[in-house]
């Protein structure tokens, strides 16, 4: 509140004195740092980006919706939306019980744990696909067990399940993780005290509370799912229309020079991606505008 | 003595949360070790001993390989020089971001983290169709024969692109919660510009910027999806350390490539190790971070 006030203040103030220039800071190296971060932004990231823009524009519009709308591009959207979704909601679920379970309870070996949940953040995602490819193959460690029962992950959709659930699995443990930390306890126990049962508890008091850090984690475990390539390709098996997700149809479009076919497929997953990016820009706002509520 | 200790220790028990009955305790904490055991520790522990199911010395044969070691130093040198310009970049948009005041500064920090948001093949297609054999500089590069798709210039530009936020994530925050006012101090004192930055700001944020440099460089070897739509395979040329696992894997030759990937995961665990540390620092040297609301609030 405060923060806002001074700011409206601060706005008004140089609305008044503008030509006057605004207070100028005493700290040197302002051009010199925000010239070099601009212009090394616009040569790796945005020039870049552009020509991928640039290249789109200049195919017809029937060229593109051929190219986004093949029957092989579209089974690669269902299983790649369909296989990240889920993998997201699995998160969602178990990401919040780790993070419950992390923040409430002791338990032998808890820092160590709390600290490989950053794994899949560190480790390559080929070396991620590479060794749960081997766990689940029908040979492997738990795909042994699987087999009887009928159930094939590796080299099924399944299996792309399993590996984009791993690659988002720090998104909601580390979203959910810090605000139930912040969580005060006197609304707990206040509760308890008037007779409420600590199910009820958990679901009409804690729940509300965490809401916008879970979706928030579960979008961003979502978004990180959507573009993931490198885990996917060892344990998918990469077949068209049936395990072929969509990052890997672009990569074979560009082998193929079809670089118009490969630029038209990026152009439909950059749009989803910066539309997630959005909606977690919100959900994050509304995640803090939550918590600093909290402490008023 | 013992009477205030137990004075001391009881309010300290009635602040202590409720809790759920030992067994739904017990059980909460097993359902989330069984699926931390199935989605992270198995495949950690895989990597290990699938590397060493042959024996060390196949082990170490695997490495000593002639094209594993170009893939290694080829991974060695793109990280050398990707660290190096994302950490210049990550500092001077933290010092602009973090110190002063200037119109369109949300825009710049949601633009920095852009990259996140990129599909890693989108990453590496981008350079693909601004350097590739039929991109918009192709032709003109054929001309002078100068390669940078399937070379290093490639596979460094997509490292560069997917390790871009690390290390400006990691100090736009930390530099903001420290301030101003230590520098514009040193700055009144007489200080010089780079005096105050490394006498003063420096000091302040190493072991952020220390923390952001690891991850970067952990990222910077591992990348995958980028580096394999730019670099075009070629052994002993142009495969880095992953994209080895991928065609050893493809030749059905596990002992050497989980060889390889062991590499790269104990990278992966000192990075978390890492992590760990600079927070027990971090933690250490600022004890006041119990209240960081208090901090804002002022």
């Amino acid at each position: 509140m405060t923060s806002s006030t001074h700011r409206l203040a601060g706005a008004s103030a140089v609305a008044i004195a503008a030509p006057a220039r605004r207070h100028r800071s005493v700290l040197p190296g302002f051009r010199l740092s925000l010239g070099f971060a601009l212009l090394y932004l616009s040569l790796i990231v945005l020039i870049p980006l552009a020509g991928l823009a640039l290249k789109a524009t200049q195919m017809s519009a029937s060229q593109f919706w051929a190219a986004v709308s093949s029957p092989r591009a579209i089974a690669s959207y269902k299983l790649s939306f369909g296989a990240a979704f889920v993998a997201a909601a699995i998160n969602a679920v178990f990401g919040a019980l780790v993070a419950w379970v992390l923040v409430r309870y002791r338990f032998p070996f808890r820092k160590l744990i709390d600290a490989l949940v950053d794994l899949p953040f560190a480790l390559p995602t080929a070396v991620a696909g590479l060794a749960l490819t081997s766990i689940y193959v029908s040979n492997g460690w738990i795909g042994r067990f699987l087999e009887p029962l009928g159930l094939q992950v590796a080299f099924k959709p399944l299996g792309i399940i399993v590996a984009l659930t791993f690659i988002g699995l720090p998104f909601v443990v580390r979203t959910v993780q810090p605000v139930l930390q912040d969580l005060d306890h006197e609304v707990e126990e206040a509760a308890a005290s008037l007779g409420a049962r600590r199910w009820h508890t958990l679901v009409k008091l804690i729940l509300p509370e965490i809401w916008p850090a879970l979706l928030t984690g579960f979008a961003l475990a979502f978004a990180r799912a959507i573009g993931e390539y490198g885990s996917v390709v060892f344990i998918a098996g990469n077949m068209p229309m049936k395990t072929e997700i969509t990052p890997l149809l672009i990569v074979i479009k560009l082998e193929q020079y079809d670089y118009a076919g490969a630029t038209a497929l990026a152009v439909v997953m950059l749009g989803a991606s910066f539309v997630l990016l959005l909606a977690i820009n919100l959900l994050q706002r509304w995640s803090a505008r939550r918590q600093a509520g909290c402490t008023d | 003595m013992s009477a205030t200790v137990a004075i001391q220790s009881k309010p300290k028990r009635s602040a202590e949360p409720l809790t759920e009955p030992a067994p739904v305790r017990w059980l909460l904490i097993g359902v989330a070790g069984l699926f931390l055991a199935l989605f992270l520790f198995l495949p950690l522990a895989a990597v290990f001993v699938q590397a060493l199911e042959h024996g060390v010395a196949t082990y170490f044969a695997a490495l000593r390989e002639p094209d594993a070691r170009a893939a290694i130093r080829l991974t060695l040198l793109t990280a050398a020089i990707v660290v190096p310009l994302n950490l210049l970049f990550g500092i001077a948009a933290a010092w602009a971001i973090a110190k002063f005041e200037f119109p369109g500064k949300s825009t710049l920090t949601t633009l920095i983290d852009l990259p996140f948001a990129v599909s890693p093949v989108i990453a590496g297609l981008i350079y693909v169709l601004l350097f590739g054999r039929r991109g918009y500089f192709g032709p003109w590069l054929d001309a002078h024969n100068i390669h940078i798709i399937f070379a290093l210039p490639g596979i460094v530009l997509a490292t560069l692109f997917v390790t871009f936020p690390l290390v400006a994530r990691e100090l736009i925050p930390l530099m903001q919660t420290q301030g101003t006012q230590e520098e514009e101090a040193a700055a009144v004192l007489g200080a010089r510009g780079w005096q105050t930055f490394f006498r003063v700001t420096l000091p302040n944020i190493k072991w952020g910027l220390l923390y952001g440099v690891i991850l970067c460089n952990a990222r910077a070897m591992g990348e995958f999806g980028a580096v394999s739509v730019v670099s075009g395979h070629i052994r002993g040329l142009t495969n880095t350390m992953t994209l080895h696992v991928e065609i050893l894997y493809n030749e059905y030759n596990f002992a050497a490539a989980f060889a390889i990937a062991s590499l790269l995961t104990l990278l992966a665990l000192l990075t978390l190790g890492a992590k760990s540390l600079v927070e027990w620092r971090t933690r250490r040297m600022a004890p006041a971070t119990d209240e960081p609301k208090d901090e804002l609030a002022s």
